[in-house]
């Protein structure tokens, strides 16, 4: 994981992107509207996993700075007619800000007390949001977000989405692999370990609860505009759950697992929607499987199968 | 600021605030006690509790109005229902998880709270039921100054008999010493012979009986419906955690302020109620983040 990405995964990470920069090529409306929503909830996902993954701290909050780069971008566009420019950058910073005062109260905690606090900030936000109608419109939701002209069109919309998700992903991945990912990574195996070799820990997990906090907010922003609406249910502890299984599903304790894991829970969500209106219920089974048999969900299943085949045995 | 001068202006109005922040805070206990203690001993934060108030609301109201056999029935079969489905659980599932990362049992329990959601769907359907009042308590009785609804009044009493019940039985019985004991050293009690698995397996049951109960006891003036659930769950967790997780007392004590903040706070400031509870935590956690009879964390 921790390993710098050779000229192969390079070359994936590159064909990937094309690929998917020839979805609206296939002219099919539904397709760049699903792969722009996946896009959104990979980046989630991916700033999630940083905290989880690579510094060892659950949140169950994460919706929080996600709901609020979302009403703070589509406020700033709508109420107040700023440019995007200027819009996106600022529901940014403010997702960044909360993201750091809430980090300082929950570093001073771990584990099940951290998980916690994190939901408790989270509902926090979602009151706020529920009760401050003048400007968030309370439970109707903040409907009509102005988006600018040049992403009205679909496609357009869809090319946006798919330049600030592959920059902020290669931005979270050299953060993840730089000196500062690896030391989460020792914090994360064992903290007073870490302590002892003079790392101060605290600031560590701080650091890395503000870089996800900061990249929720990105994914909230373009959520918003795609959307074109915020509502409280973005807020809500639920939506935190969500995004964990998506970690989860995917492997935390791989880079792109949580990417992997947003797309398939969302292209599984979509297909069983048509078959059953017990959603919930599949969700709740599929997580019990990972649960008890996939801890390290569908990365680990590959890496699994690919040792089996390759004969070598693998450790079990 | 209307609501404070009506609270300064009119002691009777302060007063009946008061009745209905305890009368509250009391039902929030029965339930916040069952999360607390399976919290305490079984160390699962368990969001499916949630799940179970509602089950619990539901079947009351299925026993109650549905079959016509009266409301105090229906809070036992709660009660009883809740233990079946708990054991259920607790046999199939998270005894599993003791050992895993509390990620994990988190999510777990999430899964959980997805399938008895659309269970409850299945069951009862998505209308909102009523459940009227005991016989006998669905007037309102002379406490001095004013009248008050009896039905919350007896509440007021029930949650401190709870209280006491549960002390009795943590504190003075064998019992509740083992139960102390497998919180401590789980090996250690194994080792000397203690069925530590069973122990495991009861205060789950009482505790997710608690919660049956609880939404039984709520179903008067909280009507089943769906999506209480998720809502009742994180009202619980601020309780617990300005209590301190796993404390009966902190529970107890945490779940009357919780009761005190959000009805004097919806007459000061109307409809802001939910931010106060929440703000109210993170005062606690500041000053105490293990909460209030919690103890600090080890490791």
């Amino acid at each position: 994981m921790t390993s710098p990405m050779g000229k192969a995964g390079q070359a994936a990470c590159l064909i990937a992107v094309i690929l998917l920069a020839l979805i609206p090529a296939m002219g099919e409306a539904y397709l760049v509207d699903l792969a722009t929503e996946i896009l959104v909830f990979v980046l989630f996902a991916l700033s999630l996993n940083v905290l989880i993954g690579y510094s060892g701290n659950v949140s169950f909050g994460h919706a929080a700075y996600f709901a609020i780069g979302g009403y703070a971008n589509a406020i700033l566009l709508t109420t107040y007619g700023w440019p995007l420019a200027l819009a996106m950058p600022a529901a940014v910073v403010l997702s960044m800000l909360a993201a750091m005062f809430v980090a300082w109260f929950c570093t001073r905690l771990t584990d099940i007390y951290f998980a916690m606090l994190t939901l408790a900030f989270s509902m926090l936000v979602w009151a706020v949001a529920f009760k401050w109608r003048a400007v968030t419109h309370g439970d109707d939701g903040f409907v009509g977000v102005a988006v600018p002209r040049f992403l009205d069109d679909r496609v357009a919309f869809f090319y946006f989405t798919l330049a600030v998700v592959a920059a902020a992903s290669a931005l979270l991945w050299l953060i993840c692999h730089s000196a500062f990912g690896k030391v989460l990574v020792a914090v994360r195996e064992n903290r007073t370990r870490a302590g002892f070799v003079g790392v101060n820990t605290r600031q560590m997990r701080w650091t890395a609860f503000v870089v996800a906090g900061t990249f929720a907010g990105i994914a909230g922003a373009i959520f918003a505009m795609y959307n074109r609406g915020m509502y409280v249910e973005n807020a809500f502890w639920t939506q935190s759950a969500q995004v964990l299984i998506m970690v989860l599903l995917g492997g935390m304790y791989s880079f792109f697992g949580p990417a992997i894991g947003a797309a398939a829970l969302y292209l599984l969500e979509r297909f069983a929607n048509e078959y059953t209106e017990y959603w919930p219920t599949v969700l709740g089974g599929i997580l019990v499987v990972i649960l008890m048999f996939l801890p390290n969900g569908l990365v680990g299943l590959a890496q699994k199968v690919r040792s089996r085949l390759a004969g070598s045995g693998g450790p079990n | 600021m209307q609501g404070l001068e009506m609270l300064m202006g009119n002691p009777t109005f302060a007063f009946i605030q008061l009745l209905n922040s305890i009368s509250m805070g009391m039902n929030y206990f029965i339930i916040a006690a069952g999360l607390s203690l399976i919290f305490g001993v079984l160390r699962v934060i368990n969001f499916a509790h949630g799940a179970f108030f509602m089950f619990g609301a539901y079947t009351c109201y299925t026993v109650a109005e549905a079959w016509g056999l009266g409301f105090w029935p229906g809070v036992v079969a709660a009660g009883l229902f809740l233990a079946v489905i708990s054991i259920f659980l607790e046999r199939t599932l998270f005894q599993f998880l003791y050992d895993k990362e509390h990620l994990m049992q988190l999510l777990l329990t999430f899964a959980i709270v997805l399938i008895m959601g659309d269970a409850a769907k299945v069951l009862w359907g998505t209308d909102q039921y009523s459940v009227s009042y005991p016989e006998g308590l669905g007037g309102a009785w002379d406490v001095g100054v004013t009248f008050y609804p009896s039905y919350r009044l007896v509440l007021c009493l029930i949650g401190p008999l709870i209280l006491v019940t549960l002390w009795f039985f943590t504190e003075r019985t064998r019992w509740g010493r083992l139960t102390k004991a497998a919180t401590q050293d789980r090996e250690m009690l194994a080792a000397l012979g203690i069925n530590v698995p069973i122990i495991y397996t009861g205060v789950f049951l009482v505790g997710s009986a608690l919660a049956g109960v609880g939404g039984a006891l709520a179903s008067p003036f909280n009507s089943p419906v769906p999506g209480m659930d998720v809502f009742i769950i994180v009202e619980c967790f601020v309780i617990v955690i300005i209590g301190g997780l796993g404390s009966l007392w902190g529970s107890f004590l945490g779940a009357l302020i919780y009761g005190l903040v959000f009805n004097f706070g919806s007459v000061i400031f109307p409809n802001w109620q939910d931010v106060f509870a929440f703000l109210l935590l993170l005062v606690v956690l500041l000053i105490r983040p293990w909460g209030l009879f919690g103890k600090p964390e080890q490791g």
